[in-house]
């Protein structure tokens, strides 16, 4: 309509760029994003605890100073000697929950790392092949969404038995058919795209078209997607651990399972429920924010 | 008929006076656009007037903001509409809302986007009767189908239950068309009714409308880029360019002698059927997105061949010549060849 | 419309089939074999042959597969090692449970997030929809098993609003018939177990809603906000129609679709997510008794669970797929 030309006038020096500067734009828009630098700060903070967790925490993760201290009934709250108070079984918290911070980061890169490589295989051989290839792959992929996400990482982290590459491998697992799609939609979308087309009329070969052209048009999306399965990882290994599934070892604590824990002393004790759990929440939110900003800027199709 | 004597329009009052109307658009972060920019023209009872310009020329803004149908936020519309002696724009909102559709009714451009993709036609027909001539049940659906018939759909019981997506791109402008004339409005606005639809079926349309808007005594206002469909239609036109009206006259005095740069560009640009055949066309150079802001001098300056060192060097007025509204300090001569 | 039907219906097909080959690999790959996870860790060779051979776990693996399959039709899964009591008689007696509360998490998210995004969309950039994008993104971060901890903390423990867990205070006098306990209480004409029922659900019903609501509200936000722009919406109001009508038949019937999908989706999840929130709530459900089987490793159990809530899910979407075709012409024809 015309209010929709008007604007398109006025917005057309930013409709004619190539798709570089697109990137540039959009990295510039993040750069002015409340939310997104908000969703930055959270992860870096995330970050620097897990990787400094030992100049931090003032304590080892098994250490138990308060062990005196402790009764059934009496669990110490913070205090300006335990920040985050004592748990159960007299170690600080605080330097649990810091602890904490390098088990979750870690499921959560593995977890993803992994769950991306196989969707972009399997994505990439439906999507490059085609025909029968596709057919069997998007079957799997369909069959594997049919299962809910938690439900099917239960399954898997009981069939490797509990354990924290149980988690990461359920958890990447589960991953995988998100990332299958995206990759496939992607290589649909850009075979008949003009640039593709040029190519394949050039006489290039399949795998140089995919490897050289395709992929790292797709490289965008595949970030956005990857930067909010963070998030979720983190939150879904929080759950498995919660359940029991993860790791038992007293010396890497899991926030999960802090929390798992905590359960019968939730009336006396509150504050070991919480600090584990606002742990999550910021590294989590951190990925979403972030992820989610990223999206709205790359495509303009979120962008509200 | 009506539409060569012109004598008694000119004597009655005008059902629509448009006062120096302006519509500005403000985007967070971005440039203000002035879309509008002092537009001012009348439509009396029963007249056919036409807005002719390019896209982006501030046509269907106009429209718009006549209907009171530009979104509130980041606009401004400054001016009178003077509807029957009301000013639309300072109308309370409910009671514009009983003139949409019962005394001004709209057609728009694309049929297929203008229709609820999940509501049977016949809804959306008996909508506009329900809501402003209390008609119900079994009497609006009656009427619709009615409605239906004179806009010549056929088979228009059938018609009534299906759903946009199983109309014909011609049939969903007729079904449009018969929306809009359903509460038999004193105007008719249409807003580029035909540029979505093919050729063959554009001038059924345009016939269509004419022929109703001759039945009714309705004025119509249509606006268009396409200067065969005013030819055909219109009993006064106005030439926007870049939000202002540069040229306005009779349909006659237009096309027999266009003055104003612009004007002679468009009627020089559309494939003629008599022109010898391999003679060349006649584009206006450049885009309509070559501009110059109005207050610096001349929008259509950067491409026109008329061009003088004044023309840049302070905005022209709208002068009145007798038989038109010019805005142009140095227009056509009378029946001079239009420059190629 | 019957040929899309019939369409969809063969697709659950190779899923279904998928699925159960999937789920007896599984079983067969667990550590020691489906017979030791049956007998528990302590089992002995002995007892575990015994087994193998009641089981028919020594024949081939088609004949296997095919037993499995005709049982699995039956609903036959076999018995929990924890309980010894037939897998099939434990779900029935605890889906009423997580039935009761899917619906009561559907309704809180559902109630609140279809207004809470329609208006977010109308009121576009104002503190509502400020609050409610930044809620949904929090939404989406907070563990349920979190959320759980802090509303009951807040609302049961500090202020005594709600019971803390279970379902039914035992000290009220009720009857059970159907095992959906508002509706119990209701057609047994008991208002104070109905009641009791209901003040049992809310923090659960909340804890498992609150993904679904942030879900809900970003996408009918979203889609409002498409919808209120498109060319339909300008003729509706061209009309001069009231602005209610607009909303309803112009704006909200167009802009529910997608709603609608995200509905079924996450409704097809809400058993899943019940094994966190039930656990917490010690509401005796079907998550609380699958949370309960992975600490025993009654696998049994896990497998016949992971069957039906998973073909559970597969037949919601189907559904909602279906309804889709009836609000929306343009699927019929498709």
């Amino acid at each position: 309509m015309s209010l929709s030309e008007v604007e398109a006038a006025t917005e057309s020096e930013q409709v004619e760029q190539p798709a570089g500067n697109l990137r540039k734009e959009a990295w510039k828009r993040l750069k002015r994003d409340p939310i997104a630098l908000v969703g930055f700060g959270l992860i870096a903070f995330f970050v620097l605890v897990a990787i400094f967790a030992p100049l931090i925490a003032p304590y080892a993760p098994d250490a138990q100073p308060g062990r005196g201290m402790i009764t059934p009934t009496n669990i110490p709250g913070p205090s300006a000697e335990h920040w985050f108070g004592l748990d159960a079984s007299g170690r600080d918290e605080f330097s649990r929950v810091v602890y904490g911070a390098r088990q979750s980061l870690l499921v959560g890169v593995v977890a993803t790392l992994f769950g991306m490589a196989g969707g972009l295989l399997l994505g990439v051989l439906a999507g490059a092949f085609g025909g029968k290839v596709d057919t069997v792959v998007m079957r799997i992929v369909d069959i594997m969404l049919s299962i809910p996400g938690l439900l099917m990482a239960i399954a898997i982290a009981a069939l490797l038995g509990a354990g924290l590459w149980s988690v990461m491998i359920a958890i990447a697992i589960i991953n995988v058919p998100v990332f299958a799609r995206l990759l496939r939609g992607q290589m649909l979308a850009q075979r008949g795209s003009d640039y593709v087309l040029a190519a394949v009329s050039l006489g290039v070969r399949r795998r140089p078209i995919v490897l050289g052209h395709i992929l790292p048009n797709s490289i965008s999306p595949v970030i956005v997607q990857a930067t909010l399965t963070l998030a979720t990882a983190i939150i879904e290994a929080a759950g498995l651990s919660f359940l029991g599934l993860g790791g038992a070892d007293p010396r890497v604590p899991e926030w999960g399972r802090m929390l798992a824990d905590t359960q019968r002393y939730l009336a006396s004790a509150p504050h070991l429920a919480f600090f584990p759990g606002i742990a999550i929440v910021i590294a989590a939110l951190g990925f979403t924010m972030l992820g989610e900003r990223l999206r709205e800027a790359i495509d303009p199709k979120y962008r509200r | 008929m009506r539409v060569t004597d012109s004598e008694p329009l000119l004597r009655s009052e005008p059902l629509l006076d448009v006062r120096d109307l302006s519509v500005t658009f403000t985007r967070k972060g971005g440039p203000t656009v002035r879309a509008v920019d002092g537009v001012s023209f009348t439509v009396r009872p029963g007249e056919t007037v036409g807005l002719v310009g390019e896209s982006g020329s501030g046509k269907s803004v106009t429209s718009l903001a006549v209907m009171r149908l530009l979104p509130r936020r980041g606009v401004q519309v400054g001016g009178q509409v003077l509807f029957d002696g009301d000013d639309l724009l300072t109308l309370p909102r409910d009671r514009m809302r009983d003139i949409r559709g019962r005394d001004i009714a709209m057609v728009f451009q694309d049929p297929m986007s203008s229709l609820n993709p999940v509501v049977p036609i016949g809804i959306q027909v008996t909508e506009v009767l329900e809501r402003h001539q209390d008609l119900k049940g079994e009497t609006a659906r009656a009427a619709a189908e009615e409605l239906l018939f004179r806009v010549g759909i056929p088979d228009p019981r059938r018609r009534l239950k299906e759903y946009p997506h199983q109309l014909s791109g011609g049939m969903r402008q007729r079904a449009l068309i018969a929306m809009a004339l359903a509460c038999k409005p004193r105007l008719l606005i249409a807003d580029e009714p035909t540029t979505a639809l093919d050729v063959t079926i554009q001038a059924q349309i345009i016939e269509l409308l004419k022929e109703l808007v001759q039945d009714t005594g309705a004025s119509l206002v249509m606006i268009t880029h396409d200067l065969g469909v005013v030819a055909g239609l219109c009993d006064t036109v106005h030439v926007m360019y870049s939000g202002r009206i540069v040229e306005s006259a009779g349909r006659r005095e237009l096309f027999g002698e266009p003055r104003h740069p612009y004007t002679g560009g468009l009627l020089a640009s559309v494939p003629r059927l008599d022109a010898p055949r391999g003679a060349p066309l006649h584009p206006i150079p450049g885009s309509p997105t070559d501009v110059l802001s109005w207050h610096k001098g001349c929008a259509f300056a950067p491409r026109c061949p008329n061009r003088l060192d004044a023309c840049i060097g302070g905005p022209p007025r709208l002068e009145s010549l007798g038989d038109r509204s010019l805005r142009c300090l140095n227009p056509l001569e009378q029946n001079e060849e239009v420059p190629a | 419309m019957l040929k899309f039907v019939v369409r969809r219906l063969l697709q659950l097909i190779p899923i279904l089939l998928g699925l159960s080959v999937l789920l007896f690999v599984w079983l067969r790959a667990l550590p020691g074999g489906p017979a030791q996870a049956l007998l528990g860790e302590r089992a002995t060779a002995e007892s575990v042959a015994r087994i193998e051979a009641l089981y028919g776990l020594n024949e081939p693996w088609y004949v296997q597969y095919w037993k499995f399959i005709s049982a699995a039709v039956q609903l036959d899964f076999g018995n929990s090692a924890r309980t010894n009591r037939p897998v099939i008689e434990e779900m029935s007696r605890t889906f009423p449970a997580t039935f009761e509360l899917a619906i009561a998490a559907l309704i809180f998210a559902i109630g609140i997030g279809i207004p809470l995004g329609y208006y977010a969309a109308r009121k576009y950039g104002s503190w509502l929809d400020n609050l409610s994008v930044s809620g949904s993104l929090l939404g989406v971060a907070v563990p349920v098993f979190f959320l759980a901890y802090i509303l009951k903390y807040v609302f049961s423990v500090q202020l005594g609003w709600f019971p803390t867990q279970g379902r039914q205070d035992p000290r009220v006098d009720a009857d059970h018939p159907t095992g959906l306990y508002v509706l119990d209480g209701i057609i047994t004409g008991n208002p104070e177990a109905t009641w009791d029922a209901i003040m049992h659900l809310v923090l659960p019903a909340i804890a498992l809603g609150a993904i679904p609501l942030a879900i809900i509200v970003r996408i009918t936000r979203a889609s409002v906000l498409d919808v209120v722009h498109e060319d339909y919406v300008r003729t509706a109001e061209a009309k001069g129609l009231w602005e209610r009508t607009i909303t309803r038949r112009h704006v909200l019937r167009n802009a529910l679709l997608p709603v609608i999908t995200v509905i079924g989706l996450q409704a097809g999840l809400l058993f899943s997510g019940a094994i966190l929130t039930e656990t917490v709530f010690a509401f005796d459900g079907v998550g609380r008794f699958i949370a309960e089987a992975i600490s025993n490793r009654d696998y049994a159990v896990l497998q016949g669970f992971i069957l039906v809530i998973a073909a559970m899910y597969v037949v919601v979407n189907l559904l909602v797929d279906l309804s889709y075709g009836l609000i929306d012409p343009r699927v019929r024809v498709r």
